[in-house]
């Protein structure tokens, strides 16, 4: 990807004629991460399409309060990834209130479709959230694995893998984004990895990579 | 330097963030260090698994509308605020003429026209308490002036 973080934000909102045009050309600009970025973390379209553009709707209403223009990505993230994992707490409440109200099972209105029953069977796992193994091209045993595994990851482990793995962003830009330092993001990423194994070595029983 | 702080260099050796001489460090020690080695092996193989995974790409049409979308959420938010807003306005204004209307009104009781003022006396009380409470926690909110 070309680096999110090199912004232009603040010439542009100098330089269009009115607030809702520049805002057009940065929603134009960075709509692919927001929808890629949300489908990491919550593992479905709809719900990474409706977050994305709930998040850009915020971050018009807030512009005002983004002190430094010139870093529109890394605070527009923060916006983002806050509604993705609150999106996904209220989901595991309203699932954890149905398996204990119904027969066992989660219910959706897809409850048909063989994808959804695949996504059923893997929020059964300990952890896991609800994601749609469809979202994956070229799929095969293999890379299902890995999204089941990166489904049952906690969320600041499993937003690094998305940033680094599927949005390719280099440690300096997952400090910006993440307002961390390099230290942390090789640290979390570390942390990350090792559980991503650990997930993928119990599944396949207990052998290693 | 220990195999824990070889462990750090490990991701960035791994995503390939190191510098040259950093990296051929990392390498002299990954050639010394049998327990290392067989981790970068295990890191190596995970890296592979999991850049090979891709979403799939959406239909061109997702990416026309997506802006529009956008723009009927901002619409829709004024539009909300404006109508709250006006509403309020509204409602507070029909309240009082209809108060006084009432307290005006000598076909209507005394004990109704106390009720009337009583009510009133408790949503202004009601009111400023509130107010109050809000204005005292947002003078003690030690992270009102953190901004991002």
């Amino acid at each position: 990807m070309s680096s999110v973080c090199e912004d232009k934000t603040a010439a542009l909102w100098s330089s269009c004629q009115s607030q809702r045009e520049a805002f057009e050309v940065i929603v134009k600009r960075h709509m692919k991460d927001a929808y890629f970025i949300a489908l990491g973390l919550v593992g479905n379209r709809e719900d990474a399409l409706e977050l994305s553009q709930e998040a850009f709707y915020r971050a018009y209403k807030h512009y005002d309060q983004l002190n430094s223009k010139g870093k529109f990505f890394p605070w527009f993230y923060q916006i983002l990834r806050n509604l993705c994992f609150s999106h996904l707490r209220r989901k595991r409440v309203r699932r954890a209130y149905e398996s204990t109200a119904g027969d066992g099972g989660p219910r959706g209105p897809d409850a048909a479709s063989d994808s959804s029953s695949e996504m059923r069977n893997s929020q059964r796992e300990e952890g896991a959230d609800c994601f749609d193994p469809e979202m994956i091209a070229e799929r095969n045993e293999a890379k299902d694995r890995v999204w089941r595994a990166v489904s049952r990851l906690d969320e600041k482990h499993r937003e690094v893998i998305i940033l680094r793995h599927f949005q390719n962003l280099s440690y300096d830009e997952m400090a910006k984004v993440l307002f961390c330092n390099r230290g942390t993001v090789t640290s979390r990423l570390f942390y990350a990895r090792q559980r991503l194994k650990e997930i993928l070595d119990d599944e396949k029983g207990g052998q290693t990579l | 330097m220990t195999c824990q702080d070889y462990k750090d260099l490990m991701m960035a050796y791994l995503d390939d963030e190191l510098s040259e001489e950093q990296k051929r460090a990392f390498e002299e020690h990954l050639a010394s260090c049998a327990d290392c080695a067989k981790k970068m092996k295990e890191f190596k193989t995970l890296k592979q698994m999991t850049d090979a995974v891709a979403f799939v790409e959406p239909e061109d049409r997702m990416w026309n509308q997506y802006w529009g979308n956008v723009y009927n959420r901002i619409e829709r938010g004024m539009g909300w605020v404006l109508f709250s807003v006006a509403t309020i306005a509204l409602l507070i204004y029909g309240g009082f003429q209809a108060i006084e209307n009432i307290i005006d009104d000598p076909a209507v009781g005394l004990l109704m026209k106390i009720g009337m003022l009583a009510l009133l006396g408790g949503l202004a009380i009601l009111f400023v308490s509130v107010l109050r409470e809000r204005i005292y926690f947002w003078s003690k909110d030690r992270y009102k002036d953190v901004r991002r």
